[in-house]
């Protein structure tokens, strides 16, 4: 299925591609020509959460030069410490788009629009890991955990919340009181710390930022073990609410899109550990959709005998 | 032990532990008082630092945040940060492996279930620090206040081991001081030491030969010093001078009234003697005249009588009496006096020095005088060493005739020159033992003196005779 999308894009790519180029150009044309100048000097505001290591602020510079560069208007990049805050600046419209994660993308489907989906190791999927100190040699599943204290994300994660509260729900447990203390980390990297230092005896991170944390940071990643890993999710996708007009959608869309083929894009593709970005469908999340409709279920009646292989770590 | 060394070791010594002692007291109260300000200093940091820390940490204690309440109290380093929630577990620690999330403070060892009992008697908003000396470290625990109500404890904990270097430190800078101090002021005790035991030492040396030795043989030099000490020392000086003189005095005064005391038996005998010999000799005269003369009597009677003028000379020898006779002395007479010794002194091969100072004639009478004279230079030609020499030097001083002689013969001791003057004395052979004490009674007539100095190579008579209370 998921080969399926990552094709997709790529044919509508090859098919596209210059008149997306043609596009483009018009855009701009029509732009510097139109009365409309005013908002060429708008920053273009990007909500960023910590799906990503959002903290790599060297990263973030190059990467904002070079969208300014190319959409021609300036860009912003908005962070908050919560997924909660950016979705809120989203939904009141103070920002235009943002880097967000598929569980709020699922519940706010109705009011943003996909705009593009990294592409991870050849898909635009990721997982959710739990781990563990790396000096805990026992743990094998996240029901070991119970009594201990656990550290998730954020509330509004789907790997870093959702994941393993469906796990536990499946496994017949109350997320709510399984452990003695939890906490929210409210960043990934964050989780992969309070677990390395024995703040938290688990953890849910995303794999994405575990995998990259390994890469760039192997001496604070070791320190933590994965026990297992979710089944693949949607990646956190780009979206941007309807305040943008279509054009502006387009154009992001398209530059986004053509990170990988620009020896700075891909120079920055590296830099965040991935291969590039996709257009991408809402289909992507429907795991996400299925694990959120779980827990509502869920939070009604306790189901009984009820597991699903896949949805559980 | 210690009581016996010498003021000279014990005064540096003693000085030398009083420094030490000094050094050690004065170090110990620094490093007393620095580590009493390290702490305080501590206390007061960690008062700072820690207000800070809870009014931050308020807002994720509130919220129940436990990983923003991490983020505040995340540290490197030995120093740990404990935030105990109402219920006094630990909300969250900077070491969450050491001190697990929802702890008891009382399960985490003696040390912190003793801190807990602190804490619930302590009771007021106030920080405070708690140390015990078997403790691994030193607690500041921090109330974490809000709206005049604790929410938390904030707990600071530092090694023991924060104080050791600022110790080590503080010991080593002292110690280096106290170190340079003594390099200097050790060498100035030893000194000073010296300075007052050597005179000490030395005055107590020289007393202690007192009554054991003879005076002269004490030679102490007092210090110049104006001081107990220098006082001390003149006037053992000054008294060991006096003692000298004292000595001298009462030695001359025996010498001399020995002297008067043979002089009175030697004139006693003599005039006893001399009655019944001047009788005898009368009767031999008487006889002579009128007696009959066989050759048998006449040689017995010539034996009798040249006994009996021996016996008149030698009397008369000791009953030296000053002739009443009024040639006054002249530089000639001291020439003559010095042909007789001439021809005495050239068979020893002596160097003669003969120094006559008189240029008119002296109110004295010339025949003792020449006695006098006659009699020391033949002494002195006969001590002097074979092929040696002999001085004689007349002169007029102050009123007086001062006759000096002496020789470079053997040395004469103390205890002979006390029995010099006394007749039939002689310490050579073929004398009559009467020459000094003939010359000795000559001066006490002229209410003269006469001296005898003998060192090492050189006796020395010195008669001096005053001229206008000649006799």
């Amino acid at each position: 299925m998921t080969g399926f999308y990552t094709e997709g894009i790529w044919r509508m790519h090859a098919y596209c591609r210059i008149g997306l180029v043609l596009l483009a150009l018009c855009i701009v044309l029509s732009r510097s020509g139109a009365a409309d100048e005013g908002r060429l000097d708008t920053p273009l505001k990007i909500g960023l959460t910590p799906v990503f290591l959002d903290n790599k602020l060297s990263i973030l510079r190059i990467w904002q030069r070079y969208l300014e560069k190319r959409l021609g208007r300036p860009v912003q990049f908005v962070h908050r410490q919560t997924y909660r805050e950016i979705i809120d600046l989203l939904l009141t419209q103070e920002i235009q788009s943002a880097w967000i994660c598929g569980f709020p993308y699922v519940r706010y489907a109705d009011r943003f629009t996909l705009l593009a989906v990294p592409l991870y190791q050849g898909e635009p999927l990721y997982q959710s890991y739990l781990i563990v100190p790396a000096g805990d040699r026992k743990t094998k599943h996240i029901t070991d955990l119970q009594g201990k204290v656990f550290a998730y994300s954020d509330p509004d994660s789907n790997s870093g919340y959702l994941v393993p509260r469906v796990a536990l729900r499946r496994a017949d447990h109350n997320p709510d009181t399984f452990f003695s203390r939890t906490f929210f980390a409210w960043a990934h990297y964050d989780v992969v710390l309070a677990v390395a230092e024995g703040l938290a005896d688990g953890g849910a991170v995303d794999g994405y930022v575990w995998d990259t944390l390994l890469r760039f940071h192997p001496e604070l990643a070791k320190r933590t073990r994965i026990v297992n890993k979710s089944k693949k999710f949607g990646f956190p996708p780009l979206v941007v609410n309807h305040t943008l007009p279509e054009d502006d959608v387009r154009l992001l869309r398209y530059v986004m899109l053509k990170m990988k083929d620009e020896p700075d894009g891909v120079a920055m593709l590296r830099e965040l550990n991935l291969d590039s970005f996709v257009a991408g469908t809402p289909e992507l999340y429907e795991g996400i959709k299925d694990n959120v409709a779980y827990m509502a279920g869920a939070e009604l009646s306790v189901r009984q005998n009820q597991s699903s292989v896949q949805n559980t770590y | 032990m210690f009581g016996r060394i010498s003021l000279r070791y014990k005064i540096p010594i003693n000085l030398s532990l009083a420094i030490l002692l000094t050094s050690l007291v004065i170090g110990g109260v620094l490093i007393w008082r620095s580590y009493e300000e390290v702490r305080n200093d501590l206390f007061r940091s960690s008062v700072e630092l820690g207000t800070v820390l809870a009014n931050t940490l308020v807002a994720p204690l509130k919220h129940d945040d436990v990983w923003r309440a991490y983020q505040v109290l995340r540290s490197a380093g030995s120093r740990i940060f404990i935030v105990l929630d109402e219920a006094n577990r630990v909300f969250v620690s900077n070491k969450p492996a050491q001190f697990t999330m929802l702890s008891e403070l009382t399960a985490n060892g003696p040390e912190l279930a003793h801190l807990q009992t602190a804490i619930d008697r302590h009771g007021s908003l106030t920080p405070f620090f708690h140390e015990r000396p078997e403790d691994a470290r030193v607690y500041v625990v921090i109330p974490v206040v809000d709206d005049g109500i604790q929410i938390a404890n904030l707990i600071i904990g530092y090694p023991h081991s924060i104080f050791r270097p600022h110790l080590i430190n503080i010991a080593r800078r002292v110690g280096i001081t106290s170190l340079i101090v003594m390099l200097f002021l050790i060498p100035i005790s030893w000194w000073i030491g010296k300075q007052t035991a050597e005179p000490l030492a030395e005055l107590s040396e020289s007393m202690s030969r007192v009554g054991r030795e003879p005076l002269v043989s004490i030679d102490y030099q007092p210090s110049e010093r104006d001081d107990e000490i220098g006082h001390l020392g003149q006037s053992f000086s000054a008294m060991i001078q006096e003692l000298d003189e004292k000595q001298n005095l009462e030695r001359q005064v025996i010498v001399s009234e020995r002297l008067a005391a043979v002089g009175r038996l030697a004139a006693g005998v003599a005039h006893e003697i001399n009655n019944p010999l001047g009788g005898m000799i009368n009767a031999i005269n008487t006889y002579r005249r009128f007696g009959r003369t066989d050759p048998e009597t006449d040689k017995t009677v010539f034996l009798l009588e040249r006994g009996l003028r021996q016996i008149h000379e030698t009397v008369s020898a000791l009953l030296v009496e000053a002739r009443q006779e009024r040639h006054d002395l002249t530089p000639e007479d001291i020439e003559d006096v010095r042909l007789l010794v001439q021809s005495d002194a050239q068979k020893k091969g002596l160097h003669l020095v003969w120094e006559n100072k008189l240029d008119r004639p002296l109110s004295l009478p010339s025949t003792p005088v020449r006695q006098v004279l006659m009699n020391l230079s033949l002494n002195a030609v006969e001590a002097a060493k074979q092929a040696g020499q002999v001085t004689l030097r007349v002169a007029r001083e102050n009123g007086l005739l001062e006759i000096r002689v002496s020789n470079d013969g053997l040395t004469v001791s103390n205890e002979a020159i006390e029995r010099l003057f006394e007749p039939f004395v002689h310490d050579r052979p073929g004398g009559t033992g009467l020459g000094l004490w003939v010359t000795y009674q000559i001066v006490q007539q002229f209410n003269g003196e006469i001296f005898v100095q003998s060192e090492e190579g050189n006796t020395c008579f010195m008669v001096r005779l005053p001229l206008e209370h000649a006799v």
